[in-house]
C-alpha cells in the first residue's frame, strides 16, 4: 500500500474517483467487486436477523394454526388441558407464568436496586470491580444449574423453614391460610418464582447500575452540597433522572423471567391444575409445559395448542422487551444532549 | 447556631431541626444497611450454588464420567461420554456456524447501517432476540426443520443453537467497533484503501479482543442452554457422531437424569452440572481478563 502513495497523493483525487477509475497502473489490484461483495454480505447477515424474526413469527402461527381455528382467543381463558380427550386451554399455563414472574419482580426489583445502589455510591472502588463481576457471573450461571439446584438443595430448605412455619401460623384464616396449604415437598410458584428472581436480580442490578452511573455527578454533587444525605441524592436526584431506564431495566428483567425455562421446569411440578389458589402447590408455565410435553405430543390439536401457548409466550415478551428497549433508548438520548 | 438567641421559640426550633436532621441521618443509614443486605443477598446465592455445585458434583465426578457412555437405571457403571460429546460437537459447530453471521452483521450495523432505517430496525430485533425465550427458537427450528424431514437430529439441535449465537455475535461485534476512533477509518481511506479492506484489517483488527470476548460468551451461553436442544436434537443413549440421528448433549442429559427417581442418575446429573458450571464461568472469566488486559 505505501508504495502507491506517491502516485495517489500527486493528483488530488476524491475516495471515489480512486475506487471507480483504478487509473490503469500496475499497482496493487483494486479488485472492484471486492467492495461490493463485502458490504452485500454484511447487509445479508443483517438482514438474515430480520428474516429470523419474521420466520420466527410466520412459523409458529402457522404452527399454531388448527388450535387457533378451533379456540380463537378464547383459548387463553379455558382452563382444561385434557391430551385424552383433545381438548385444551392454556389458562393454567399463562396464570402460572404471570404468578412466578410477578413473584420474581417482587424479590428482584428492590434487591437489585440494593445492589446498584451499594455498587454506584456505597462500594469502596477496589471493590467495585470484583462485585461487579461477581454479580455478572451469576447471571452466567446456566438456568439448568439453578433447577437442579433448586428441585435438590432449595427446594427442601424452603418448605420446611418457610411453608410449614408459615402453614402453623395461617391455619384456619380464610385467605392466607389458602395460600401457604399443600404438601410440603418444596415444588410449586413459590420455589420457581424465587428461583427466577436469583436468576433476573444480576440482569436487573446491572442496567440500573449502568443508568445510574449516567446521572451527571454535577447533579449530585448540588444536592450534597446542599447537604443531603446519600439516600436522599439518589431517592430524589438520581432515582427521578434515570426513571424510564430503571423501569427498562425491570422490564427486561421481566422478559428474562417469563422466558426462562429450564429453573421453572425443574421445581414448577408441572400439573395443570387451578383448583389450590397456594403458592406452594404444584403448578404448571408455559415454558415448563412446552419442555415437557412438546417432544411427546403427537402431531395435531395437542402439539398445536403448545405451539400456540408458545406464540402467546413471544408475543408477551416480545411487547415486554420492546417497551423496555424504548425506555432505556429514551434515558440515552437524554444522556447525549 | 441560632442557640445565641437563646429565646424560647428559637430552642423549641433548635430541637425540632436536631430531631428532623437525626432523623434524616437515620433514614439514611437504614437505607444504605438495607443495600448492603441486599449486595450479601445477591453474593450469598452465588456462593450458596457454586458450593453444592462443587460438593455434590465433585461426589459424582470420576474418570468413568468421561469415558463410558450413559447407563440404564440403576447400574453402577455409567458415565455422560456420550453426552459430552455431542456437547462439544454441537457448540463447536454452532459457534462456527454463528459467528461469520454474527460478526458481518454487526460490521453491517457499525460500519454500514449506522443510522440507517435497516440498521436501527435490525439493532432493536437483535435486541429483542438476545433476551428471547430461547425455548421459542428451539420451536421455530421445530417446525422449520424436524417437522419438515420428520426426525430428531443433531444437525437441529446445531441450528437452534447458532440462532442463539448470532445476536450475542452481533452485539458484542457492533459494540467494540464503535469503539474504534474515526481518525483511523480516515486515515485508512487517506490511503486509498478501500471499505472492505479498511473493515477487515484496520477496524476489526483493532476490535479482535472485543469481538473474541463476545465469541466466548456466545460459546458459555451455549454450553448451557437446554431448552433449544428439548426437540431439536432430543437426546441419545449411545455414542454417535452422525449429525442425522439425534444426538446427547451434557444439559439435556442433565435434565432428564435429574428428574429421575434413579440415584446413579442424579449423580451423574451432579456431575453434569459441575462440569458445565465450571466451564462456563471458566469461559466467562477468561473473556473478561482477555478484554481488560487487551484495553
Amino acid at each position: 500500500m505505501a508504495a502507491t502513495l506517491p502516485a495517489d497523493s500527486s493528483q488530488p483525487v476524491s475516495r471515489k474517483m480512486v475506487k471507480s477509475s483504478g487509473s490503469g497502473q500496475p499497482r496493487v489490484s483494486r479488485k472492484p467487486w471486492a467492495d461490493a461483495l463485502f458490504a452485500l454480505m454484511a447487509k445479508g447477515s443483517a438482514l438474515l436477523t430480520l428474516a429470523l424474526l419474521i420466520g420466527i413469527i410466520v412459523s409458529l402461527i402457522g404452527g399454531a394454526m388448527p388450535a387457533i381455528r378451533e379456540y380463537g382467543l378464547s383459548f387463553l381463558w379455558r382452563s382444561e388441558w385434557d391430551p385424552v380427550e383433545n381438548r385444551y386451554g392454556g389458562l393454567v399455563m399463562i396464570y402460572g407464568t404471570m404468578m412466578t414472574s410477578i413473584i420474581a419482580l417482587l424479590i428482584a426489583v428492590p434487591v437489585s436496586f440494593g445492589i446498584a445502589l451499594f455498587l454506584t455510591e456505597l462500594s469502596p472502588s477496589w471493590l467495585k470491580r470484583p462485585l461487579g463481576i461477581a454479580v455478572e457471573l451469576l447471571a452466567a450461571v446456566p438456568s439448568i444449574v439453578y433447577g437442579m439446584w433448586g428441585l435438590m438443595v432449595f427446594g427442601p430448605l424452603l418448605s420446611e423453614y418457610v411453608q410449614m412455619p408459615l402453614q402453623g401460623l395461617f391455619q384456619g384464616v380464610p385467605v392466607l391460610g389458602e395460600l401457604f396449604s399443600g404438601p410440603p415437598v418444596g415444588i410449586g410458584l413459590m420455589s420457581a418464582g424465587i428461583i427466577l428472581a436469583i436468576m433476573i436480580i444480576p440482569f436487573i442490578a446491572s442496567v440500573m447500575r449502568d443508568v445510574f452511573e449516567v446521572t451527571p455527578p454535577m447533579l449530585k454533587e448540588s444536592a450534597y452540597g446542599l447537604g443531603s444525605t446519600t439516600w436522599e441524592v439518589v431517592s430524589k436526584v438520581v432515582l427521578p433522572y434515570t426513571k424510564a431506564g430503571v423501569v427498562g431495566g425491570v422490564m427486561l428483567g421481566l422478559g428474562r423471567a417469563l422466558g426462562e425455562t429450564m429453573a421453572v421446569t425443574f421445581v414448577i411440578g408441572n400439573m395443570n391444575q387451578l383448583n389450590s389458589l397456594s403458592l406452594f402447590e404444584a403448578a404448571n408455565s408455559i415454558t415448563s409445559a412446552l419442555a415437557n410435553e412438546f417432544a411427546e405430543a403427537g402431531e395435531g390439536l395437542h402439539q398445536a395448542s403448545l405451539i400456540y401457548l408458545g406464540l402467546v409466550l413471544f408475543f408477551i415478551t416480545f411487547v415486554v422487551l420492546s417497551f423496555s428497549k424504548l425506555l432505556l433508548a429514551q434515558l440515552k438520548k437524554r444522556e447525549g444532549r | 447556631m441560632s442557640t445565641v438567641m437563646s429565646t424560647s421559640s428559637s430552642s423549641a426550633l433548635h430541637a425540632s431541626r436536631v430531631a428532623m436532621h437525626r432523623r434524616r441521618k437515620w433514614i439514611n443509614h437504614f437505607a444504605l444497611l438495607m443495600s448492603m443486605a441486599a449486595m450479601a443477598f445477591g453474593l450469598i446465592w452465588l456462593i450458596w450454588i457454586l458450593f453444592e455445585t462443587i460438593r455434590l458434583g465433585l461426589g459424582g465426578l470420576s474418570l468413568m464420567t468421561f469415558t463410558e457412555m450413559t447407563p440404564p437405571p440403576q447400574e453402577e457403571v455409567g458415565g455422560l461420554a456420550n453426552a459430552i460429546m455431542g456437547s462439544l460437537l454441537m457448540v463447536s459447530l454452532a459457534t462456527l456456524l454463528g459467528t461469520p453471521i454474527g460478526v458481518m452483521a454487526g460490521v453491517y450495523l457499525a460500519e454500514y447501517g449506522r443510522s440507517s432505517w435497516l440498521g436501527n430496525t435490525t439493532r432493536f430485533i437483535n435486541d429483542i432476540l438476545l433476551s428471547a425465550p430461547s425455548i421459542v427458537i428451539g420451536l421455530f427450528i421445530y417446525s422449520v426443520w424436524v417437522s419438515r424431514f420428520k426426525s430428531f437430529s443433531g444437525l437441529a439441535g446445531v441450528l437452534a443453537l447458532t440462532l442463539i449465537v448470532i445476536p450475542v455475535v452481533i452485539r458484542t461485534t457492533e459494540n467494540m467497533l464503535s469503539l474504534i476512533p474515526n481518525a483511523m477509518r480516515e486515515a485508512a481511506y487517506a490511503l486509498g484503501t478501500p471499505k472492505w479492506k479498511v473493515i477487515l484489517s484496520i477496524t476489526l483488527k483493532s476490535a479482535r479482543a472485543g469481538v473474541i470476548t463476545g465469541v466466548l460468551l456466545a460459546i458459555a451461553r451455549i454450553s448451557g442452554e437446554t431448552a433449544p436442544l428439548l426437540f431439536t436434537a432430543l437426546s441419545n443413549q449411545f455414542w454417535t457422531t452422525n449429525l442425522n440421528e439425534p444426538m446427547a448433549s451434557l444439559p439435556v442429559t442433565i435434565f432428564k437424569f435429574a428428574m429421575s427417581p434413579y440415584e446413579n442418575w442424579q449423580k451423574l446429573a451432579w456431575a453434569g452440572v459441575f462440569l458445565i458450571t465450571i466451564g462456563v464461568l471458566a469461559l466467562n472469566v477468561i473473556a473478561r481478563t482477555f478484554l481488560r488486559n487487551k484495553h
